[in-house]
């Protein structure tokens, strides 16, 4: 206990949904949060929800269980903080989007839409010296994608980060105590 | 108006120029500008005491305090006093305290008093001044990121641009500060904001959806509670400044008669159970005594009451209480399982958890026998008396620090409240004062910031002066960064009593260089107090030599340095003359009196564990450890 390094060898990871309230500065404790405690964020991404008053934070990271734990609890007692859940894998669909430029020659570019064409993923650019390939999907397949396009030299790589929701017909707002918070944007 | 949303509420910089809705012309209540709105929410959440500084930023908000102001101000020589003065108000008088300084430097010396009353969870509320909304993130004139500055440490924070905001929020900082686990809630107040025109209203409707702090505990945790105490063999209560907070003297006396057990009171709790109190060991830890060390090592259930396992108190952890189950009983569930892993978790608050305990008890003793503790408190008295709370003698009749702090607590009156800076002084006030009431004890614990003892003594002062003598007790190192605040005692009347306990040193770090750095006295020699302390260091560089030659007299002289303040000063060199200062001190009671007691240099803080070590190798005195057997001993 009170080891809040957050990763060590063999920790595992981990997503967690972070719904808070859509104001200016509530990233920054957020993140904070987690820097204070040397964790290294693995991905993460937030943007307004299905409420334009309420964010959701999904983020990736190693843990241990401990310090995982601490940190649901910090982040929690956040006051814009709503609602932090920790998604269960297999009862979460998780999406991550990547844009690889990738090179791709006269004689390579055949081989490269054919991996194109058997991950279902798009090409978004062309050029006589690359390909500029959009991917979106769960981790596992992204991993493969880039592991086949690595061997033709990859340029540039850029990713969104993942976003997650649970399975099923519920929403992770509906759980957000005192539902009237507002219905419009300080904009 | 429509109550405003969260967002609306939020005070950013607005990101469309035109007003919202044409808010302010349709807001019912008296007009008036957000520097007087300012005044009236303090005056309508019933503050009585405001401690600050003035600047250019924050200038309306002064403007708009008057005669006719229903607090007192309290203006203090430097912002860092100003917050710690309040929270030694908020320590003695159990309400929130608050600041009024300006931004950029004014803001940034708020950042330490901040930090302190995150670590004690003192309740505080912090307005800044800024500059105006439209200068904000172009490095305007004073300007400072207190808001980012300051995120990890506040308890919340605001941004206000908008007047209309500003009677909500400080309705929901004041509540933010005191609710829950108490703590700093900051507000960055915009000179936009004080000079716009609102419309004030009274009361507000605060709108906090993500705040919700747990009060009362789940009901079968209780009653594993109460199964585990009463079948307990060796069981002990761990109560830390939490128990304070929650004002729960009453009912953790009530807890300890009830089930017989021994008591432990951490430095942020001493007085929460009285020092004469039959259960009471003392503190525990770093320099603890010896009898609560060993109850703690040795008790089979320990019940950490409003405590959190602070290092200062666990010594290693890993060989902390080593056979205890743990009973955590805390308003904030982070603390529950952060540092030692808990049997039964208790969230709530300390004195609304204990009363349902306490009724708890005696329903499980029904169905559970319970244990024989006679022999658990045989030990105990067997480690009270063989090994009190003792110190050594001083050489050539100079004056024990630790006789002097008995002296003092002897004469003064018992209904004092006592205040310290950090260092030796603060443990031996700890250890050799007999803390009778709750709130009598006041002392920077967590952050242990020097310079910490007069600012909160001033505010102690303000806000229990009239029921109770303030003592200061302070080291002549931690008194001399904010020794200018004698000038606000002063202005303010306070008949503040102040004993330097002056070793001519940094006594507590020349302490560690003794143990620990063979007694290298690297910059820790002050050369305030006795003139040969000056050739007694061993000067390394020539610079330092010839300094410490041109020196002839103590610098300062505290005594002077007091008379210079239209205070009075006293000094002591012999015990005689030290009874004799303590009683002329307390028959001044319409000034701040000084007391400059030259003390012996060497005295140590005994009990002692050594960092990092477990608290089974506590150090009686040198050469005696006591629990040393104590980790294979059940
Ligand atoms: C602001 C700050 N700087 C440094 C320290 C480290 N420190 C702890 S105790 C101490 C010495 C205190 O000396 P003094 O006030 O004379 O008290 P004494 O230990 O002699 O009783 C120091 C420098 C601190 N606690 N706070």
């Amino acid at each position: 206990m009170a080891q809040y390094y957050g990763i060590r060898p063999g920790s595992q990871p981990h997503t967690l949904s972070v719904l808070v309230e859509n104001r200016p500065g509530v990233l920054a404790r957020v993140t904070g949060l987690f820097a204070r405690r040397s964790f290294n964020i693995d991905s993460l991404s937030v943007s307004s929800t299905e409420r334009p008053d309420i964010s959701r934070i999904t983020v990736t990271a190693y843990a241990d269980p401990d310090p995982l734990e601490q940190i649901i609890k910090q982040l929690n007692k956040l006051l814009h903080v709503l609602k932090i859940v920790e998604l269960d894998p297999d009862q979460a669909v998780e999406r991550e989007l990547v844009l690889i430029k990738v090179k791709a020659n006269e004689r390579t570019r055949s081989d490269v839409l054919e991996i194109v064409k058997l991950f279902r993923v798009r090409v978004v650019d062309v050029h006589p010296e690359t390909l500029t390939i959009e991917a979106t999907g769960a981790q596992g397949k992204l991993d493969a994608l880039m592991g086949l396009l690595a061997p033709f030299g990859v340029v540039e790589l850029v990713r969104s980060g993942a976003v997650a929701v649970t399975r099923g017909p519920k929403a992770l707002s509906e759980k957000v105590p005192g539902t009237e918070i507002g219905e419009f944007m300080n904009r | 108006m429509a109550s405003p949303t969260p967002l609306q509420a939020f005070s950013s910089i607005p990101k469309e120029t035109e007003p919202r809705n044409g808010e302010n012309s349709v807001a019912p209540g008296e007009p008036m500008t957000g520097a007087q709105a300012l005044i009236r929410s303090l005056e309508d959440l019933g503050v009585s005491v405001v401690f600050g500084l003035p600047g250019g930023q924050i200038l309306p908000a002064f403007d708009a305090i008057t005669p006719e102001t229903k607090f007192r101000f309290v203006l203090t020589r430097q912002e860092q006093a100003a917050g710690q003065a309040a929270e030694g108000y908020a320590l003695s008088t159990g309400r929130v305290g608050v600041c009024l300084v300006t931004s950029g430097p004014g803001a940034t010396n708020m950042v330490t008093p901040i930090a302190e009353a995150t670590m004690d969870s003192v309740p505080l509320v912090i307005i800044t001044g800024q500059v105006a909304a439209d200068a904000i993130g172009t490095d305007a004139f004073q300007e400072s990121d207190i808001m980012g500055i300051t995120y990890p440490i506040v308890k919340h924070s605001y941004l206000v641009t908008n007047a209309q905001d500003i009677p909500r929020v400080l309705t929901e900082a004041y509540y933010i500060a005191q609710s829950g686990r108490p703590g700093p809630v900051l507000i960055d107040l915009t000179k936009t904001a004080q000079t716009q025109s609102m419309q004030y209203s009274w009361p507000q409707k605060m709108i906090l959806p993500g705040y919700k702090p747990t009060t009362k505990a789940h009901g079968h945790m209780l009653q594993d509670a109460a199964e585990l105490l009463t079948t307990a063999q060796r069981p002990l209560l761990y109560a830390g400044g939490g128990a304070a907070r929650a004002q729960a003297s009453r009912q953790l006396t009530q807890l300890a008669q009830l089930i017989n057990a021994p008591v432990v009171t951490t430095l942020a709790a001493r007085g929460v159970i009285a020092d004469g109190d039959e259960h009471t060991l003392g503190m525990p830890g770093m320099h603890g005594s010896v009898a609560a060390n060993g109850a703690i090592q040795a008790c089979d259930v320990l019940v950490a009451i409003g405590a959190r396992f602070d290092d200062r108190v666990t010594g290693d952890l890993e060989h902390f209480a080593p056979h205890a189950k743990v009973v955590h009983i805390d308003i904030d569930p982070a603390e529950i399982g952060k540092n030692r892993r808990v049997d039964v978790p208790i969230v709530g608050d300390v004195a609304q958890v204990l009363d349902d305990l306490n009724e708890e008890i005696p329903q499980v003793r029904e169905r559970v026998e319970s244990a024989d503790l006679a022999p658990w408190w045989r030990r105990i008295h067997d480690w009270q008396s063989a090994y009190p709370t003792s110190y050594e003698s001083a050489p050539n009749g100079q004056i024990e620090p630790q006789w002097a702090v008995q002296e003092i607590a002897r004469l003064a009156a018992p209904d004092s409240i006592w205040v310290t800076g950090v260092g030796q002084h603060q443990m031996w006030a700890s250890q050799f004062i007999d803390f009778e009431r709750p709130s009598s004890f006041i002392s920077s614990c967590g952050l242990a910031t020097m310079g910490y003892g007069l600012p909160a003594a001033i505010g102690s002062a303000v806000g229990a002066a009239d029921t109770h003598p303030v003592w200061l007790i302070d080291g002549d190192g931690g008194f001399q960064v904010s020794s200018e605040e004698l000038a606000t005692a002063r202005q303010e009347g306070l008949p503040l009593k102040i004993a330097i306990l002056n070793n001519s040193a940094y006594g507590m770090i020349r302490q560690w260089q003794d143990l620990f750095y063979n007694g290298h006295h690297s910059q820790t020699d002050l050369g305030d107090g006795d003139e040969d302390s000056a050739s007694e260091t061993s000067a390394t560089n020539s610079h330092a030599a010839a300094a410490k030659d041109n020196r002839t007299h103590a610098v300062p002289d505290f005594v002077k340095l007091a008379q210079a303040y239209d205070c009075v000063g006293l000094r002591a060199s012999s015990k005689e003359e030290t009874t004799a200062a303590i009683e002329q001190a307390l028959a001044i009671n319409d000034r701040p009196v000084l007391i400059d007691l030259r003390v012996w240099k060497d005295a140590k803080v005994w009990p002692m564990v050594p960092p990092g070590a477990s608290n089974s190798e506590i150090i009686y005195q040198p050469g005696i450890t006591p629990l040393a057997d104590q980790s294979e001993q059940r």
